[in-house]
């Protein structure tokens, strides 16, 4: 699986080059700023680019808009964003084409490799890896404001949790240590609640948990 | 809402000239006796203060002259778009008659108000009162040549042309025409001219310069003693938090470094924990830059700064924005904080359901308001965070207003003066 990595400080890019290549990815190209990215996307058409938020010159949110941009190019092109900070804001601008693909994580969770590299294979797979944190903020946000999750009991809202972090039925199930049955029978019972549309794409799962969390705004 | 002079098309001269006329004519009407009044109240009450009348008077007549003073800053305002800056010193709240009035003869701004009368009954009230006579004199030539020249049947006299029959009534109205045509434009400016002329005589001088250099040197200590208490607070949360885990985490390491042979299990242990302290270490730093320079707004500026905030908040928010370009980045810091804590006041005390948070920029000043439905009753008082906010602002002459009845809603307003780049 071919990697576009972009990351401006040399020490990270040099790990993460190092884990990625441990765990059998190609790296087609490791740039360190925002032009290059971009053609850098555009020349070697990878499987998935890995991205950080802040790049050269500007300093500012480069990386995401470079990423967004070769989104709206090449619709559904795979792109895990890294960031030292996770926002709403711009888990949302992710999101919101709807074609899935995307992850957004802080760097912090290259730490356990297992995790982050499960979550690179996800979003190369059209899937989405959100982060925990983006998660949390909206779960406790629409908790203390709305009702409807008030009626989820606490093993539901944890079952929300993981599925809204993008995560299969067989996954939420392995994390939790319950059958993947079980774990069928609390999405059907989180659906019925929220008055949700089941459906079993790990990615328009997220998409409506997310959809689901905007509403009443 | 100043007098309108840019439109273009015909007819407009005529209304703008109007306007100016009517405004005016108004304004002279209401001046001259306001001004012969407010002089002679005056210059009795103080004459009457030896024999201890003028003590009891003198706060009421110019408090009244100050309200006629500033009725006129309005007006200049509005009518005019000449904005004329008020610089009354507070009286203590509870000062008695003795005190105030004294206290008022002590600024000089009361002296400027008295200064102004005389001019403004005379110059004032002629440059007001001249819009309408530019208008009204065409006005006369050509009602004299309509049949108005009847009325005098020993002669008239309209500017140089002696009207003494019909064909000369004529000629009358010809030179009223030209006139007209000569001084369609004339009236606004002569009645921005009057405004312009009280903006002369009302505008602070040397006491309120002295007046604005203690307002400054106090916001300027604020700023200061503000940030060396942030950069102590930074240096205190990096020792205490980020320094000391990063100093545990390297002694865990040289445990495991002893440990891998002996107790690989052990090892495994203090590893688990090494990288905890490393997870615990970095979120600890995010904060840190979250409190000093949220990221949102270097990355993207206070609009979306504002909206990632609401995002965060624990109830519904609306945000609007009309920025067409990003402030400096000490004024977006500023407006973002004060912003963060008008809205963690709300949060917390207000009780409120829904936020609406309104950010714009106009006539050289970035706007914002920040809405709740909550239960209201806020007040800026000592220990309040709205006080902290206020001192917050005016470091760049920032101001903050609240608008927070019982029962509620409460609307927090500030407004920075800046430009947008």
């Amino acid at each position: 699986m071919r990697v576009v990595l972009a990351e401006d400080l040399f020490l990270l890019r040099d790990g993460l080059v190092r884990l990625l290549e441990a765990h059998d990815f190609e790296i087609a190209a490791a740039v360190e700023s925002g032009p290059e990215l971009t053609r850098a996307l555009a020349e070697l058409e990878p499987d998935v680019a890995v991205v950080d938020v802040r790049l050269p010159p500007t300093h500012t949110d480069e990386g995401l808009q470079c990423a967004l941009t070769a989104r709206r190019a090449r619709p559904g092109l795979p792109v895990l964003v890294l960031s030292q900070h996770v926002e709403q804001l711009y888990a949302r601008e992710l999101l919101a084409d709807g074609t899935g693909g995307v992850g957004y994580l802080l760097k912090d969770r290259v730490f356990d490799a297992a995790q982050f590299v499960d979550a690179v294979h996800r979003v190369a797979a059209g899937g989405t890896a959100m982060d925990p944190q983006v998660i949390q903020q909206l779960l406790t946000r629409r908790a203390a404001a709305d009702q409807p999750l008030g009626r989820l009991t606490p093993r539901e809202l944890e079952v929300l949790e993981l599925m809204a972090q993008g995560r299969s039925n067989a996954a939420i199930a392995g994390q939790l240590v319950v059958t993947e049955r079980a774990i069928a029978k609390h999405t059907s019972n989180i659906f019925a609640k929220l008055d949700l549309e089941v459906s079993d794409d790990d990615n328009r799962r997220v998409l409506a948990v997310l959809a689901y969390l905007d509403q009443g705004r | 809402m100043s007098i309108e002079t840019q439109h273009s098309g015909g007819g407009t001269w005529a209304r703008t000239s109007g306007l100016a006329a009517v405004r005016g004519f108004g304004l002279a009407l209401v001046a001259l006796p306001g001004a012969v009044l407010c002089l002679v109240l005056s210059l009795v009450s103080i004459a009457l203060i030896p024999i201890g009348v003028g003590i009891v008077t003198t706060p009421w007549v110019l408090t009244g002259v100050r309200a006629f003073a500033d009725w006129r800053r309005v007006v200049a305002a509005e009518w005019g778009g000449v904005r004329i800056a008020s610089a009354y010193r507070p009286l203590p709240a509870n000062a008695n008659p003795w005190g105030r009035t004294f206290g008022m003869l002590g600024d000089p701004a009361t002296w400027r108000d008295l200064r102004w009368l005389p001019v403004d009954m005379t110059a004032g009230f002629l440059t007001a009162l001249l819009p309408a006579v530019l208008l009204l004199y065409p006005v006369e030539g050509l009602a004299l040549a309509a049949g108005l020249w009847r009325a005098f049947p020993d002669g008239y006299w309209y500017a140089f042309v002696p009207v003494t029959g019909q064909a000369s009534a004529f000629g009358a109205g010809a030179l009223a025409l030209v006139l007209l045509l000569l001084f369609r434009l004339l009236p606004a400016p002569v009645l921005r001219a009057h405004f312009r002329l009280t903006r002369a005589l009302l505008t602070p001088s040397q006491g309120e310069l002295a007046e604005r250099v203690r307002v400054l040197t106090e916001t300027r200590q604020d700023a200061v003693d503000t940030s060396a208490a942030e950069l102590r607070r930074i240096e205190r949360d990096l020792h205490d938090g980020a320094q000391a885990r990063l100093v545990a985490m390297g002694m865990d390491l040289g445990t495991i470094e002893l440990l891998l042979d002996k107790d690989p299990q052990k090892a495994k242990e203090l590893l688990a924990q090494a990288r905890k302290s490393s997870v615990d270490a970095l979120a600890e730093l995010r904060d840190l830059v979250r409190g000093i320079h949220p990221p949102v707004l270097a990355e993207r500026g206070l609009g979306d700064a504002v909206r990632a905030l609401a995002l965060r908040l624990p109830l519904p928010a609306e945000v609007t924005v009309e920025l067409p370009g990003r402030a400096d980045a000490p004024v977006e810091s500023a407006a973002y904080f004060a912003v963060s804590e008008v809205l963690t006041n709300a949060v917390k005390h207000a009780d409120a359901q829904r936020l609406w948070i309104d950010l714009h920029h106009k006539d050289g000043t970035l706007r914002i308001s920040v809405t709740d439905d909550g239960k209201g009753g806020a007040v800026i008082g000592a220990g309040s965070g709205l006080a902290g906010v206020e001192r917050r602002l005016g470091t760049f002459d920032g101001v903050l207003a609240v608008s927070s009845p019982a029962g509620g809603p409460t609307m927090v307003t500030m407004e920075i003066p800046c430009a947008l780049s």
